[in-house]
């Protein structure tokens, strides 16, 4: 094992999982380094969620292993348990119970000492803001307080590792800025996080970010070394008929991508072609310029280009 | 194994129960409701049979006949016929279930000496009636010759048997009805509050969570036996009650040895529910299952309502793996006979197999894993 293998707190080889004939997740392979926030980014069915199950133990891998602190999920998926917190996709806690008897429980199930329990739970609330509804039913919470509440769960027996399953999932604006404020405080904390997410603009707040499609790994990098990675440069294109455009721009020479990006087209030129070119194209099809500007690439054209294919989920 | 995770699976489920209306009223209603519904309803005694009569002879002696079938509490006479024609469109209608029929000539031939017989038609749908019926009314004929042969003088009768009933002196079949229907309402009862319990956290999601807690499967098995094993117990005080309030049934054994006895029994049914419930992972089909894998078997082959010993050799190997029929024995035996371990330990060896099989099952089948 190398150095780097032996620091790391989640260390994921050649991880593989089949369901029949479909191969959810393909020799996958990556470290979390300790106190980081990683993500795992991909298109719907791209094995994120299989790849967080694995991680926490309810899922056993067909082959490969992923040890999470040194203990292997595959050989010993119980043993993982205590040491970290899951958050399924899905709001998994009971609709039926208050916020306060679902803390209680999940404080019961990882042994939360009694005595240290309200400092817990006080702290818990601080960042929550679910103090005042401690009697309230959970199904009878909003969707961004029913996530925080899970994430009050995950968090009350000060998880070592903390693996969350696109947390912010059908979530408010406002919330989703909370739940990300809070993991940025775990981290600052010394807590290793391993979040996936659909979203690109979310991804791009992790340290790194593993870019994931049909149970490969495309890319891992920070954000910035993969923006860095595109093989040209990025220019956004408003016009007056944008669905034209994109499908004139996709066919033009030296450009490498041209993606409808709301009422706007984003170019990718390679390096060698001429910004001119793409307008004189435009305008053989008829097509008015009215702004165009070389832009930051995002995460997402990254993505888009890696892919080959616009899937990723939009805000 | 740990108490405080096994403590916090049966709170929450308990919290649960007490939240949700249909749980409750499975939970604390229906097992009395039923014992009261099924206790009046099922009754083998026959009384009031209502009867039509034709009397053709019209006499002295036909009509004390009549009169000694009225007293004897088991016929009613609620029509008198004037021919024949009238005989078949009663019974066909079911306006009665049977007709005597005097003919004439009935005290003649009785004054001569000579026999004299009276025709009882009787309506044979429903057979086990019927054969009553015409027991009683040959016994109360019986009585009535009897009367007119000895008058004034003695005959002395050989060989005579002298029956006596014990347990059930007056042969009350209520008696026999209802310790027997708490055992198969407790079988059925109790496979069905467990079989939502594991089916709705997958249903839910909840399980995925639950599952990536270190909460071990046991604990999660017992956790959420302790309170359904609470209500069980409960149940069977009540249904208790009810039977020797109600209906009069006497209790004649230990309460204890009921109380241990049923413990047994429903650890058995309540692991039954929750492996049926963990292994269909769907709270509709898992009631189905239990229903059906309870309620037919209780009824049918526990003894409960056919004897075990009248059935093909077949059939009652089969009654063996049937729970039910050791909680019926236990039921009747310490209700009925006061009967205690003495008697009984065969069917507290089989109930206490059944609630480690049932136990066994419920853990094997529950496994904390997605796929």
């Amino acid at each position: 094992m190398t150095g780097a293998a032996t620091s790391a707190v989640v260390a994921v080889e050649r991880l593989t999982r089949r369901f029949g004939a479909l191969v959810a997740l393909d020799a996958v392979t990556f470290d979390v380094r300790p106190a980081e926030l990683f993500g795992i980014v991909g298109p719907d069915g791209a094995g994120k969620t299989t790849l967080l199950r694995i991680l926490a133990g309810v899922v056993r891998p067909t082959s490969g292993d992923a040890r999470v602190r040194g203990v292997s999920v595959a050989r010993a998926p119980e043993a993982v348990k205590p040491h970290i917190a899951y958050m399924s996709q899905r709001f998994g806690l009971y609709d039926d119970l208050t916020v306060r008897e679902n803390i209680d429980f999940y404080a019961d199930l990882y042994r939360v000492p009694r005595a240290e329990r309200p400092a817990r739970i006080e702290r818990l609330h601080r960042f929550s803001g679910l103090g005042p509804f401690a009697d309230r039913l959970a199904g009878k919470l909003s969707g961004g307080m029913k996530q925080k509440l899970s994430l009050s769960c995950a968090l009350v027996h000060q998880p070592e590792v903390l693996l969350l399953d696109e947390p912010t999932f059908g979530v408010d604006p406002i919330s989703r800025r909370d739940l990300w404020l809070i993991l940025h405080e775990m981290v600052a904390a010394g807590v290793t996080v391993v979040v996936s997410t659909s979203y690109l603009d979310e991804a791009e707040r992790c340290d790194r970010v593993a870019l994931l499609d049909h149970g490969r790994v495309l890319a891992l990098d920070t954000p910035a070394a993969l923006q860095a990675r595109l093989p040209g440069e990025m220019r956004a294109l408003r016009t007056d008929d944008p669905r034209r455009a994109a499908a004139t721009l996709a066919d033009a020479p030296g450009v490498l991508a041209a993606t409808l990006y709301g009422d706007a087209v984003h170019v990718l030129l390679a390096r060698d072609a001429a910004p001119a070119a793409v307008r004189a194209a435009l305008a053989a099809a008829g097509v008015a310029v009215i702004d165009d500007a070389p832009i930051e690439p995002s995460l997402e054209d990254v993505f888009i280009h890696l892919v080959g294919r616009p899937e990723a989920r939009r805000v | 194994m740990d108490a405080v995770r096994l403590l916090a699976i049966a709170r929450k489920e308990w919290i649960q129960l007490r939240r949700d209306v249909r749980s409750m009223v499975l939970a604390f209603a229906l097992p009395v409701a039923l014992l009261l519904f099924f206790g009046y309803a099922i009754t083998w005694d026959v009384h009031d049979i209502r009867i039509a009569v034709l009397d053709q002879d019209a006499s002295r002696q036909s009509r004390e006949l009549v009169e000694a079938l009225e007293a004897s509490g088991y016929f009613h006479v609620t029509q008198r016929l004037s021919g024949y024609g009238d005989v078949d469109a009663r019974l066909a209608r079911g306006e009665v279930r049977g007709v005597l029929v005097v003919p004439p000539g009935f005290a003649r031939d009785l004054a001569a000496g000579r026999d004299a017989a009276v025709q009882l038609l009787v309506d044979g749908g429903d057979a086990n009636t019927a054969t009553i019926a015409v027991s009683y009314a040959e016994a109360i004929v019986a009585g009535y010759s009897r009367g007119v042969v000895l008058q004034g003088r003695r005959i002395e009768i050989p060989a005579r048997a002298e029956a006596r009933v014990w347990y059930n002196p007056r042969l009350e079949s209520r008696w026999m009805i209802v310790p027997g229907l708490i055992a198969v309402i407790m079988s059925v009862i109790a496979a069905m509050l467990t079989a939502l319990t594991i089916a709705r956290e997958w249903e839910r999601g909840t399980m995925e969570q639950l599952a990536a807690t270190p909460v071990g499967r046991l604990e999660v098995v017992l956790g959420k036996l302790v309170p359904y094993l609470g209500i069980g117990l409960f149940d069977v005080a009540m249904a208790t009650l009810a039977g020797t309030l109600v209906f009069g049934v006497p209790l004649r054994g230990g309460i204890l040895l009921l109380g241990v006895l049923s413990l047994l029994f429903l650890l058995g049914a309540l692991g039954l529910g929750i492996f049926i419930s963990a292994a269909l992972r769907s709270q509709v089909l898992a009631m189905q299952v239990s229903m059906v894998a309870t309620y037919l078997p209780a009824i049918l082959l526990s003894g409960f309502l056919f004897d075990i010993a009248g059935m093909p050799a077949p059939l009652r190997l089969v009654t063996r793996i049937i729970p039910a029929r050791y909680f019926v024995a236990v039921t009747r035996g310490i209700f009925l006979k006061g009967v205690g371990l003495e008697v009984l330990w065969p069917q507290a060896v089989s109930m206490i197999v059944f609630a480690a099989v049932g136990l066994a099952l419920a853990t094997r089948s529950f496994r904390k894993e997605i796929a």
